[in-house]
C-alpha cells in the first residue's frame, strides 16, 4: 500500500470541499473495496478522508411513500430492517445473495453503487487494462474473460461500425441490480449542491472512458438512495448464479419483479447482474409481458428481447444462454410457477 | 508497545495517536494511517490469535467483533475503529480457566484439523447468535460462509456450532 494522509469528516460539506481541493483524495466508508484495491496498488489516493462519522446512516421514510437509505447504512442493516423486508424484500433477499456476514456488516449501501470491477486484469498492474491505464489496452478481450460482460461492450465508431470494445468488466455489484429493477434515485452533494440522479443514469457503459464508472462527478458524495413507494412485494425474486453457493460473485444474475392480476402481468421489472458494465434493463423487453399471463412463453420472449444483440468473448459466450434461462426461471419463481429452492 | 520506529523515512506522514478498547482494555497506539485492525492486533498488541489469512476478505480468518457485530478485521482501519468495542479470540473466555461455549464445543466436536481458520470460525459464530437468525442448520452453513476452512473440517464445525444454539434456546 503506498502512503497516504488521513482525515476525519465531520460535516458533508467540509467531506466535499476537502475532496474538491485535493482529487487524488478519496472517501473511505467500509473500506471493504478500497481498502483491497490499496492493498494492490491499484487505487493509490494520498489522501482519505473517513466518512463513517458523516450523518448519512439512517433509514427513513419518503414524502413519496418510499424509503431513503443513508449512503452509510451498511448492507447488512439494509437487509435486516423490517420495513426493508416487508416493502423492498427483493433488495432483503439480493443484498443477502452477496459477500459474507462479515462484509455486509462493513459494507455501506453508498460504497456498494462505487465498487469497481472484479476483472482479474483490472487487478494485476502487470497486464494492460483500459480502466486502470486509459489507452493501455484491455487484457479481457482476448484473455480469460469468463466472468466478463456480454451486452453493451461495443460502441459505434465516427463512421457508424461497430468498433472493438475498450472494456468487457462487469459492474459487480448484487444490491444494485434490485435498485435498478426498483428504479432508487441516487442523491448526492457537490459544490453545486444537491442533486438525483435515476439509478438507470448513474453506471454507465465503457463507451471511449472506461476508466470512468458512473457519472457522479469529482467532488460530489452520495447521501441516500431513496426507493419508490412501490415495492412489488408479492411477486419477487433474485436469482443469482456463481461458481459456489455462497460467498461468491455472480457469472449471471436476475432481479425480477411482477405485478399480477388474475395470472395477469400489469408491471414487470427485469434486471441483469453480470452482464454488463451496469445493471442491464430493457423496458421494451418488459412492456412485452404487460397484459399478458403469467407463462413459460412469454416469460421466453422476453428473454429473448432482453439478450437481444448479446456477444460473447470465448470463455464468456456460456453467459448468453444462462442468462436467457435465468430470466425465464426467475419470472417463473417470482409469479410463484416454479419453486425457489 | 509499538516496535522502535525511530527510523522512519522523513517522507513519510506522521504517526498517529489511536486509542483501541480491545477485550475491555484500552490501549494507546502510535500507528501509520495504514495500519489494519488486524495488523494492529498482531503486531502491536500481541494478539495474535486473530489470523491473517489472505488480508483481502476472502476467507474470515481475521474475523473479530465490532461493538458485537463481525467484521474482517483486515478490511479496516485501525485508525477508524477509535470508541469502539473491539473482541478478539482472546477475550471470548469468562474467566481464565473457563472456556466460551463454542470454544468448548470446538473441542467436543474436533471442528479443525491445523486450527488456522479456528479464532474467525469462533468469533464469526459469536457474532452469529448476536445476529439471532438461525433456525435451520442451512441457515448456519449460509450464515457462516464468510469462514473459509482450508483442511475442510466444515461438518465438524456445523455440528459444535448447531449445539451451542440448541442448548441456549432449550
Ligand atoms: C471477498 C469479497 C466478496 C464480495 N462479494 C460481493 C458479492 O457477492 N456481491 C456484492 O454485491 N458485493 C460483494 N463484495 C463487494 C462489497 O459489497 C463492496 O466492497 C462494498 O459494498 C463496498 O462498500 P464499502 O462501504 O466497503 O466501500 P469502500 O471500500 O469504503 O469504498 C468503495 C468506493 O466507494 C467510494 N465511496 C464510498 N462511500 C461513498 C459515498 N457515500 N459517496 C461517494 N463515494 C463513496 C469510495 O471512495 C471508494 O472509491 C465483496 C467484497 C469482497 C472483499
Ligand atoms: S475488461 Fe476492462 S477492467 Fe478488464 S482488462 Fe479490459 S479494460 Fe481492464
Ligand atoms: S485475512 Fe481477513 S478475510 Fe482473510
Ligand atoms: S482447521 Fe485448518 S483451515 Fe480450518
Amino acid at each position: 500500500m503506498n502512503s497516504f494522509t488521513y482525515t476525519q469528516a465531520d460535516a458533508v460539506d467540509t467531506a466535499v470541499d476537502e475532496r474538491a481541493s485535493d482529487l487524488t483524495a478519496k472517501f473511505i466508508a467500509g473500506g471493504t473495496n478500497l481498502i483491497d484495491l490499496m492493498k494492490e496498488n491499484v487505487e493509490r489516493p494520498t489522501r482519505l478522508i473517513d466518512i463513517t462519522r458523516l450523518p448519512m446512516a439512517t433509514i427513513s421514510e419518503t414524502l413519496e411513500g418510499g424509503l431513503r437509505l443513508g449512503a452509510l447504512v451498511t448492507n447488512a442493516d439494509t437487509a435486516y430492517d423490517e420495513r426493508i423486508i416487508q416493502r423492498y424484500p427483493l433488495l432483503s433477499q439480493t443484498i443477502l445473495a452477496g459477500a459474507s456476514p462479515q462484509l455486509r456488516n462493513m459494507a455501506t449501501d453508498g460504497g456498494n453503487l462505487m465498487q469497481r470491477t472484479r476483472c482479474y486484469y483490472f487487478y494485476d498492474l502487470a497486464t494492460p487494462c483500459n480502466k486502470r491505464e486509459p489507452g493501455s489496452g484491455c487484457s479481457a478481450l482476448n484473455g480469460f474473460n469468463r466472468i466478463h460482460a456480454i451486452l453493451g461492450t461495443r460502441t459505434q465508431g465516427s463512421d457508424g461500425q461497430l468498433a472493438e470494445p475498450n472494456c468487457i468488466a462487469t459492474h459487480p455489484s448484487d444490491m444494485c441490480v434490485a435498485l435498478a429493477a426498483l428504479e432508487a434515485v441516487v442523491r448526492v452533494t457537490g459544490k453545486n449542491g444537491e442533486r438525483s440522479i435515476p439509478f438507470a443514469e448513474f453506471h454507465k457503459l465503457p463507451g471511449d472512458t472506461p476508466h470512468i464508472d458512473n457519472t457522479l462527478e469529482s467532488d460530489e458524495i452520495i447521501t441516500a438512495i431513496d426507493l419508490p413507494a412501490k415495492g412489488f412485494p408479492d411477486n419477487f425474486m433474485y436469482l443469482k448464479l456463481r461458481d459456489r453457493a455462497s460467498y461468491a460473485f455472480a457469472l449471471v444474475s436476475v432481479a425480477a419483479a411482477l405485478e399480477l392480476e388474475n395470472g395477469n402481468i400489469t408491471d414487470a421489472r427485469i434486471a441483469l447482474g453480470g452482464v454488463a458494465h451496469k445493471p442491464w434493463r430493457k423496458p421494451e423487453a418488459e412492456a412485452l409481458l404487460v397484459g399478458k399471463p403469467a407463462t413459460k412463453e412469454n416469460f421466453q420472449a422476453a428473454a429473448e428481447a432482453l439478450l437481444a444483440g448479446a456477444q460473447g468473448y470465448g470463455h464468456n459466450t456460456f453467459k448468453i444462454e444462462l442468462a436467457k434461462r435465468a430470466i425465464v426461471r426467475a419470472l417463473g419463481q417470482a409469479a410463484k410457477l416454479e419453486p425457489t429452492a | 508497545m509499538s516496535p522502535p520506529l525511530d527510523k522512519r523515512a522523513p517522507s513519510l506522514p506522521p504517526l498517529h495517536t489511536v486509542t483501541l478498547t480491545v477485550n475491555g482494555k484500552e490501549t494507546q497506539l502510535k500507528l501509520s494511517p495504514w495500519t489494519s485492525l488486524l495488523d494492529a492486533l498482531r503486531e502491536y498488541m500481541d494478539l495474535t490469535g486473530t489470523k491473517k489469512g489472505c488480508d483481502h476478505g476472502q476467507c474470515g480468518a481475521c474475523t473479530v467483533l465490532l461493538d458485537g457485530k463481525r467484521i474482517n478485521s483486515c478490511m479496516t482501519l485501525a485508525i477508524m475503529q477509535e470508541g469502539k468495542q473491539i473482541t478478539t479470540i482472546e477475550g471470548l473466555a469468562p474467566t481464565p480457566d473457563e472456556l466460551h461455549p463454542l470454544q468448548q464445543a470446538f473441542i467436543d466436536h474436533d471442528a479443525f484439523q491445523c486450527g488456522y481458520c479456528t479464532p474467525g470460525q469462533i468469533c464469526s459464530a459469536v457474532g452469529m447468535m448476536n445476529e439471532g437468525r438461525v433456525k435451520t442448520t442451512a441457515d448456519i452453513r449460509e450464515l457462516m460462509s464468510g469462514n473459509i476452512c482450508r483442511c475442510g473440517a466444515y461438518t465438524n464445525i456445523v455440528d459444535a456450532i448447531e449445539e451451542v444454539i440448541n442448548k441456549q434456546t432449550a
